[in-house]
């Protein structure tokens, strides 16, 4: 039995525009440990949240669509399937039931016109076979895990009624109502104020630690990785460009783009020092640069980085970065 | 985060930039959208239609022939001919300058006041607006049909009175419409922009109000047209309209009407008139409202 | 909610006032002798003097109108100068033709066109959604009476399967109401396409497909729920629509109800009668746009829950 409850390889996913064909995910890889929480960060726009959907296969209603690479998911202790090539139906059977999600907007991702209790049972009676009684107490003990007050009242009560902390609370108590093996959680505290986003993270840290469930956290926001995630995998333009444990990388990012993203957190105590940014903006996917995507925007960047993508290279301490800067030291490291 | 602001930023003033869209770019447009582009070129057809009329027809729309009444269409009469052996297809042709002439008088009063009502009532606000929309509340109290058929009441049969009454009830849904464009330009920082600098009200409703609805209205009018066709030959058809021995097409279909049985054709062929002209002006609307994107 | 629905109640009130006044006085302004329409034509001066006398035609207009409201109120809408019987007894069976005639039509134009936009946005850009939409754009362009003479000379006239008119049972209830509904039919399809799209594309439906939901159960019971709200609405505007197109089609299929009574009113300018009918489609119409309104707020548990 691995250890490894999802394993993403060379994923590539492309959207098809008026015919034309763009890729998005330029072969994505990275893994996720059982009872881990995995950070995955980045700029907006460079492929963090359409890698979640892939491992979902969330794609209806869009023109999007995996066109190479493999996501292996150790379904149970026996069976590992490949998530790019089961059938539809068979994809539908694990959403919910052993890969869950929890979206961005708690405002618009319950529907509106049902009752919280009505939304929150589906998934119960759809993959536990609970009976409508039954799947309703289960509900409201989820609504109580999630640290709802009067949940018997609001099971009875629609979105609108609740506050944005609320409804993610629900959001949550949904996805881990099956008792999921994985949880992805898509930025789930943008949307929420400081104080409640604070609530919300304690909140998903204790449950998974309860679960000892793994969870997959897609943020751009360096606070939240610091407080809440075993390790980190840093994407940028549809690529891993590196990937390392949280305290390495707050220690000693090797990528020049970690590096700016580090740099570009406020820190207290450092009023003074000017807030540093990285120049440029991601590149769209028609308009990808040669070379490392990086180096139109990288301070660092050497003429070879224009012209070839550098390759992964591994590194002591179980890290990994793409970085033309590191070729000499691959000779420290035995692969 | 500094870094996903900075990019937004970005994007924002590269939107702004690329914003301005050009006539030629509307016609890039419109040339995408197939259907429209043919029934475009169908309604070009038809106006051409309506202005040589009397010249193309094939035999005197007008002529009776006795010795030919009610035949099935052949290659003598493409359409066929009625109970006085009068050629359909010529009475159609004919019919044409009838239902646009009509349909397209009575719109434009329709919009023209309308949109003169709501451009004022949505400027000004106030008392003038309450009573603007109250009013046409009221009229909006009669369905448009019934309301058309209750004025030809009043003022008795005709086709000028067809084009009154049209008229009278196409006014407060362009009233309504425009207003609300103007309401929401009216918040707009430009319009602010040019009161500070001391422009008249006359010369803001001009130059900033109504350019910003005028797809609104464009899309809007080009609806019209279907629905007034479809109330003129309505009219006509219950005896409200043209007088029975006039080609146009309400007329021809009601006085086809008892031959049904016998010789459906004398029906058939000036409905398939009325249907490809308000299919015609229906298509083109909607495509205009892709391509212009106004908020109807 | 309540408070709601008494507010709009009341609101009504004046703006019925004031079309009963429009009514009254324009019907006033109809050419034409309604003295002499009764007496006839061989009668005396005399005679017709007493007749104008006996309507109370003599009476100034205001006075005419109080009386006229009177008798509103006590349930009498005048007689009918073609027939001299009550109007309320010419309308009484008429009225409910014609109400059957329209719950008909909406409901099979609800049926079809809610399927039909279903379709259309489910399989977007697909055949069947062109299929969809071209009947759609086709059901708004056509004559509603040509619909029906067509219809007629199809299933009366050449297969001989449904009458061609009269309502005597519902096989004669068929024809006039696919032909009135048709264009209802179209739109509620156009906008269950475009509302039932712009839902499909909501976060919630991606909740719901991250929990495992059918795709079936989705859009019956997620999207349809929402994008129900704005067909509603749709329907009932368009219900002037309906009632407007009653007066043709029940013209065409000689149908004995409320709309050809109104055309054979007026060509004998009966002008009890062509009041009494304005004045009730307008009533219909103002109430249907106040039902729903009501079923508007009710549907939106939004509204529902914070006014009740």
């Amino acid at each position: 039995m691995k250890n490894t409850i999802l394993q993403v390889e060379r994923l590539q996913t492309e959207f098809t525009n008026d015919k034309k064909k763009v890729k998005v995910l330029h072969g994505v890889n990275f893994h996720i440990k059982k009872g881990e929480v995995l950070g995955l960060v980045g700029e907006s726009g460079c492929g963090k949240s359409l890698t979640s959907l892939s491992i979902m296969r969330l794609f209806k209603g869009t023109t999007a669509r995996i066109s190479d690479g493999e996501i292996l998911f150790q379904k149970n202790k026996e069976e590992e399937i490949d998530l790019t090539n089961i059938p539809e139906e068979e994809m539908r059977m694990l959403r919910g039931k052993q890969i869950a999600m929890i979206f961005q907007e708690p405002m618009t991702s319950l529907n509106p016109v049902m009752k919280i209790g009505e939304q929150l049972t589906e998934p119960i009676c759809l993959h536990l076979g609970y009976g409508k009684k039954k799947a309703r107490t289960h509900a409201i003990n989820m609504l109580e895990n999630v640290g709802i007050p009067r949940a018997d009242e609001v099971i009875n009560e629609y979105p609108h009624q609740l506050s944005g902390g609320m409804r993610q609370r629900v959001m949550i108590a949904m996805a881990m109502s099956c008792n999921p093996q994985l949880l992805i959680a898509d930025e789930p505290t943008t949307a929420l104020d400081v104080t409640i986003q604070a609530q919300i993270l304690d909140l998903m840290r204790q449950l998974q630690q309860d679960q000892n469930m793994s969870m997959l956290l897609i943020t751009h926001d360096l606070g939240v990785v610091a407080e809440m995630c075993d390790r980190v995998v840093v994407m940028y333009a549809g690529k891993v460009i590196e990937e390392a444990s949280v305290l390495d990388l707050f220690e000693s990012p090797k990528h020049p783009y970690t590096k700016g993203l580090i740099a570009s957190v406020p820190k207290i105590g450092n009023l003074k020092e000017k807030l540093s940014s990285i120049k440029g903006r991601v590149p769209t996917p028609e308009n990808m640069p040669e070379g490392c995507k990086f180096a139109p925007r990288c301070e660092e960047a050497m003429p070879i980085c224009f012209q070839k993508e550098p390759a992964t290279k591994a590194f002591k301490g179980n890290r990994h970065c793409s970085c033309w800067l590191y070729d000499d030291e691959m000779r420290d490291v035995s692969v | 985060m500094e870094v996903v602001k900075e990019t937004e930023q970005n994007e924002i003033t590269v939107n702004r930039k690329n914003s301005y869209s050009p006539m030629k770019e509307l016609w890039e447009k419109w040339k995408r959208q197939k259907t429209a582009l043919w029934a475009s070129f169908f309604i070009i057809l038809l106006i051409l239609t309506a202005l040589l009329g009397p010249y193309i027809t094939p035999y005197d729309p007008y002529k009776a022939d006795y010795n030919a009444t009610l035949q099935t269409p052949s290659l003598i009469h493409w359409a066929g001919t009625d109970e006085f052996g009068r050629d359909i297809f010529s009475r159609i042709i004919v019919g044409t300058r009838i239902s646009l002439t009509v349909s397209f008088i009575s719109v434009g009063i329709g919009a023209l006041f309308g949109t003169l009502l709501g451009l004022i009532s949505g400027f000004f606000g106030g008392r003038l607006d309450r009573f603007v929309m109250r009013c046409c509340d009221i009229m909006f109290a009669f369905p448009d049909l019934i309301l058309a058929i209750a004025i030809v009441a009043i003022l008795g049969p005709g086709l000028s009175n067809v084009v009154i009454a049209i008229s009278i009830f196409s006014i407060p849904s362009f009233a309504r419409l425009i207003r609300g464009a103007t309401l929401e330009v009216k918040e707009l920082v430009f319009v602010e922009a040019a009161r500070s600098m001391g422009a008249s009200n006359g010369r803001i409703i001009r130059k900033h109000i109504f350019p910003d609805t005028i797809s609104s209205l464009i899309v809007f009018f080009t609806m019209r047209i279907g629905t007034a066709i479809l109330a003129v030959a309505s009219l006509s058809f219950l005896g409200l309209g043209a007088s029975p021995d006039t080609p146009d097409w309400g007329v021809m279909l009601s006085m086809g009407r008892d031959y049904l049985g016998t010789s459906s054709h004398v029906v058939i062929m000036p409905g398939i008139a009325i249907f490809l002209t308000v299919l015609a002006f229906n298509v083109v609307g909607d495509g205009l409202r892709d391509v212009l994107d106004p908020k109807v | 909610m309540l408070q709601y629905i008494f507010r709009r109640i009341l609101e009504m009130i004046p703006i019925l006032f004031i079309v009963s006044i429009l009514i009254f006085y324009f019907i006033h302004l109809i050419p034409g002798d309604p003295a002499r329409l009764v007496a006839g034509q061989d009668a005396t001066l005399e005679e017709v003097n007493r007749i104008r006398e006996n309507l109370g035609l003599n009476d100034p207009i205001w006075q005419q109108y109080l009386s006229y409201m009177q008798g509103i109120i006590q349930g009498d809408l005048g007689v009918s100068l073609k027939t001299g019987l009550p109007v309320t007894e010419m309308f009484a069976n008429r009225f409910m033709n014609s109400i059957y005639l329209t719950f008909a039509s909406i409901i099979w134009a609800l049926i079809f066109g809610i399927l039909i936009g279903t379709i259309s946005a489910v399989f977007k850009n697909k055949m069947p959604d062109y299929l969809g939409m071209v009947t759609a754009v086709s059901g708004i362009s056509v004559p509603n009476f040509w619909l029906g003479l067509i219809l007629i000379q199809i299933f009366s006239v050449q297969l001989g399967w449904l009458p061609t008119g009269g309502a005597e049972d519902w096989k004669s209830y068929v024809l006039p109401a696919v032909s009135l509904g048709a264009g209802i039919m179209a739109m509620i399809a156009r906008f269950t396409r475009s509302s039932l799209l712009e839902t499909l594309g909501a976060d919630f439906i991606r909740t719901g497909r991250a929990k495992g939901l059918k795709e079936f159960i989705l859009i019956s019971k997620h999207a349809l729920r929402n994008s129900m709200i704005p067909v509603v609405t749709i329907t009932g505007l368009q219900f002037g629509f309906l009632l407007g197109g009653s007066v043709v089609v029940e013209t065409v299929f000689s149908f004995p109800g409320m709309g050809r009574l109104l055309i054979d009113s007026i060509a004998f300018r009966d002008y009890p009668v062509i009041q009494a009918e304005l004045l009730l489609f307008s009533v219909e119409f103002i109430l249907v746009n106040l039902l729903v309104d009501i079923l508007y707020s009710y549907l939106n548990p939004k509204i529902r829950t914070s006014t009740a």
